[in-house]
């Protein structure tokens, strides 16, 4: 939005410029652009099945996640009812293909709740830092590179012991691991952007430090964010699962990925299909990450 | 290069007192319920605190930090409280465990990836280059404990060729090692891979090795002598840098596999809030990352003789 109030209000006494698309066109033109990677195409896919598997969960004809119907039955069985368990069930007979799914929503849900505070925090840092330099430099960046050098599981798991395990903190776990890496990008980001010729003029014209990082600097700073912002979703989920696979993730009884695991691992054999199916569901959706971001990535090259 | 080690040095000593202050700051918060797992879920209040008073846990907060750190200067980390050792005996041979794992690690990881990296990059957007690029976008996507998983059903479950533990309860066993070395390979493989590929793609738009193949130097020559050189800079550092990965990345290895390392150390000690061992555990972790970027500078210098610090 910050963008529009900079592109719609023209500066007085500039050239008229051919008008610009409108903002829905513009969208759809660089959405179109990646048909031309097919890496991130196979990647846009395998992440908006999973969107829309989060999304339509509530309306799908699906058992309920948390009921018992009858355990360890096999794929395409048949339920008490006479519908059909495609992926069976599990150790207590709960339907799995309904915890799979139900899984995508609180997993997303969750990640891009952590991401986004994570960027918010990350993005007001890296502007503080990079804009207003000196002291605010020194202390924000000494205190990135404390966090930064945690090695990161370390810290989410250091974190989520002390705090306990909920999903507000691991919102917090992610955001102390996740902020001073974004703060980084966006410091390097905004010292190449701050001795551009727009930022000059808006400091001539005596706009305050807030209203040039919000709607000068940040806005022409989004392109490398977009693309790290996909790469640290898949990085956000995979750390919500490894929590939940640890003990230390979303409590019960909702289902998430990594948590089906857990319970399936010390089962050993006799829940094979009961570990194998969240893997590759997690599996599939973090490499729909990576791979939508490296075809992003192709693509912003290219230009 | 002596400003740059001294500079790195005090960073790393002050990151290291900010880390441990702020460890030792969290426990000052939990260790009701640190007392509480010594003596039982069922101990009561009034103790948990005599166990605490008993222990020197009541003395003031500042006045323990100081004297810890005095200690641990003098290589004297404390007991664990958990354990009920000190915390430099099990730490030692916890790291032994992990440096195994490690060293078997880099042993197959770097040749593979190079290779894997350098046939990549040597033709870009060639099928070649294609097929190894997606491989290795899909191995490095699996998260380790969905791997491991995978890995357990085929391996264990299914054909029944390996161990699924690597307790090594039984004395050493190469075979308890596979499960655990392969699961971090395949994440990392395909990382370091697509390091060399785009550093290797980069140096063969170059200039010169344009130059070297329309001289006619044989491609081979040109690949091996003009191209290698220049193209592994970046991977080098990026090798480097996996120690640090490493040293999370075994935490879930280590537990699912129950193997006795530096990883499932760590994880039970901050379970059990045992916080001379957290705080040992955590000052290693960041020593190791602190170092293999200085390292990883220094040999970035050395290679690239363009780069002054």
């Amino acid at each position: 939005m910050a963008d529009d109030a900079a592109s719609t209000s023209p500066s007085p006494g500039s050239t008229p410029t051919p008008e610009r698309p409108s903002r829905l066109r513009r969208t759809t033109s660089s959405l179109a652009l990646l048909r031309e990677s097919p890496v991130g195409m196979v990647g846009a896919v395998l992440v908006a099945f999973w969107v829309l598997m989060a999304l339509v969960a509530p309306i799908l004809p699906l058992y309920d996640p948390l009921e018992p119907l009858v355990p360890f039955q096999g794929m395409g069985a048949t339920a008490p009812d006479g519908g059909t368990l495609w992926l069976g069930t599990d150790h207590r007979g709960r339907d799995i293909l309904s915890r799979v799914i139900w899984s995508s929503q609180r997993v997303l849900v969750w990640a891009s709740l952590a991401t986004f505070v994570a960027y918010i925090f990350g993005m007001a840092m890296g502007c503080m830092a990079g804009y207003l330099g000196g002291w605010w430099d020194e202390v924000i960046s000494f205190f990135a590179n404390v966090l930064l050098s945690f090695p990161v599981m370390i810290l989410f798991v250091i974190i989520v012991t002390v705090l306990g395990a909920s999903g507000i903190n691991i919102v917090i776990a992610v955001t102390f691991a996740s902020a001073p890496a974004i703060m980084r990008i966006v410091r390097g980001l905004i010292l190449d952007l701050r001795t551009r010729d727009y930022v000059f003029a808006a400091q001539t014209r005596g706009e305050s430090p807030w209203f040039i990082m919000l709607v000068e600097l940040l806005p022409n700073a989004r392109g490398p964010l977009i693309v790290d912002a996909c790469l640290r979703l898949g990085y956000t989920v995979v750390a919500i699962a490894t929590l939940g696979f640890l003990g230390l993730g979303l409590p019960p009884p909702e289902p998430d990925w990594g948590m089906m695991i857990k319970e399936a691992v010390p089962l050993g054999s006799f829940a094979g299909r009961e570990m194998v199916v969240p893997a590759v569901a997690l599996s599939s959706l973090i490499l729909g990450f990576n791979m939508l971001a490296d075809g992003l990535r192709e693509i912003s090259l290219r230009d | 290069m002596l400003i740059l080690t001294l500079k790195r040095l005090t960073s790393m000593v002050l990151i290291m007192l900010v880390v441990s202050f702020l460890l030792f700051a969290l426990f000052e918060t939990d260790k009701l319920e640190v007392a509480g797992k010594v003596l039982g879920p069922y101990s009561s209040v009034e103790q948990r605190e005599i166990w605490l008073e008993n222990n020197g846990y009541n003395k003031p907060f500042l006045k323990r930090y100081v004297l810890w750190v005095g200690n641990a200067l003098r290589g004297d980390f404390g007991e664990s409280i958990q354990l009920k050792v000190p915390v430099s005996q099990v730490l030692g041979d916890r790291l032994a465990n992990t440096g195994i794992l490690a060293l078997a690690l880099f042993t197959l990881m770097i040749p593979i990836a190079l290779a894997m990296g350098i046939f990549a990059g040597m033709k870009e957007g060639s099928f070649r280059d294609r097929a190894i690029s997606v491989t290795a976008v899909a191995t490095t996507s699996i998260p380790e404990f969905a791997s491991a998983t995978l890995l357990t059903a085929i391996f264990v479950f299914w054909l029944g060729w390996l161990p699924g533990t690597s307790s090594m309860s039984s004395g050493f066993d190469w075979q308890q090692l596979v499960l655990p070395v392969a699961v971090l390979l395949m994440y990392d493989v395909g990382y370091v891979a697509r390091m060399t590929r785009a550093s290797m793609a980069e140096v063969m738009t170059s200039q010169y090795v344009r130059t070297a193949i329309l001289k006619g130097i044989p491609y081979r020559r040109v690949i091996l002598k003009h191209a290698l050189r220049n193209a592994l800079i970046a991977p080098f550092t990026v090798i480097m840098l996996q120690l640090n990965w490493l040293l999370s990345g075994v935490i879930v290895v280590e537990v699912f596999f129950a193997y006795k390392g530096f990883g499932s150390l760590l994880y039970d000690a901050a379970l059990f809030g045992d916080i001379y061992l957290i705080e040992a555990c955590t000052l290693v972790a960041v020593f190791v990352a602190v170092f293999s970027q200085f390292i990883s500078d220094i040999g970035y210098t050395l290679l690239n003789p363009r780069i002054r610090f």
